[in-house]
């Protein structure tokens, strides 16, 4: 449940936190394969990356997710449609086509990405590959 | 014609009319607006947001839309590169036309909110007969 003097506290705090990393150079520019859209945020999880993209009316079947070495390229469209015959008032939802390519600065597990969409959210969970990760070396 | 490419919107916070007692931010959901003979449809894109999560009321010709944001899913996560900031989602809009209250209906998919507000028999135009 969301509410409570707790939680206005908790939102508050990880708007501070979203907007002091707001286009840090962690990526070093490695998202301008294809266009600006979807906006992306990007989050450390243990070892993993976590994607998390905003794209609200565009359906699951619209959604095109590859990943390969350590890109992630993400696709789709979103079409808007209203019944002929209505006057309209406001007009400012936008339509199109959409693709765009995610760099990120480690290996990935390819096959250990996962993808959940609901609400408009897209969120991609991205594993560190394990030839990646850190192993303690013994001294002989 | 090949498909238009879809543009990022950047967010519109809120704009305040008093001073808020809770420091958060609030964002305007982007809205289309149309009417037809007996109704007027509202959708709003509000991502994140569950249909659970939505509150709307008809108060003296004013809908107030609210959108709250579970961002319990935000735990334990620490934000290496970010775009776009998170927020509730509000919005008012006077309304023009009378509308039957008890019959708003609305519809959440994809993050997108769709409400039908039906008019009022008082709103519809009306034929009057001289006695």
């Amino acid at each position: 449940m969301v509410g409570g003097y707790d939680a206005l506290d908790a939102l508050f705090n990880l708007q501070r936190a979203l907007e002091a990393r707001l286009e840090s150079d962690w990526l070093r520019g490695g998202t301008t394969g294809g266009g600006a859209f979807p906006p992306i945020n990007v989050f450390q999880q243990g070892d993993s990356l976590v994607a998390i993209l905003e794209v609200p009316g565009v359906q699951k079947s619209d959604l095109d997710i590859q990943a390969k070495g350590n890109t992630v390229r993400i696709s789709g469209k979103k079409a808007i449609g209203y019944a002929e015959g209505v006057s309209v008032h406001r007009r400012e939802r936008l339509s199109g086509v959409f693709d765009r390519t995610l760099t990120v600065p480690m290996q990935i597990d390819v096959e250990g990405i996962k993808a959940e969409y609901r609400d408009g959210v897209l969120v991609l969970f991205i594993p560190r590959a394990e030839s990646e990760k850190p192993r303690a070396i013994s001294i002989n | 014609m090949s498909p238009q490419e879809l543009q990022v919107q950047e967010k519109r916070e809120v704009e305040r009319q008093q001073e808020s007692t809770v420091p958060a931010r609030a964002f305007l959901p982007p809205t289309d607006i149309f009417e037809s003979e007996d109704a007027l449809t509202i959708v709003m894109e509000m991502p994140g947001v569950d249909r659970e999560d939505i509150a709307v009321n008809v108060e003296n010709g004013v809908l107030n839309v609210e959108g709250r944001l579970d961002f319990s899913k935000y735990e334990g996560m620490q934000p290496v590169y970010t775009e776009y900031n998170v927020g509730h989602y509000r919005r008012s809009f006077s309304l023009s036309s009378k509308i039957d209250q008890d019959r708003i209906s609305a519809q959440m998919q994809d993050g997108v909110l769709t409400l039908l507000l039906p008019k009022s028999e008082e709103a519809k135009p009306r034929r009057i007969s001289v006695g």
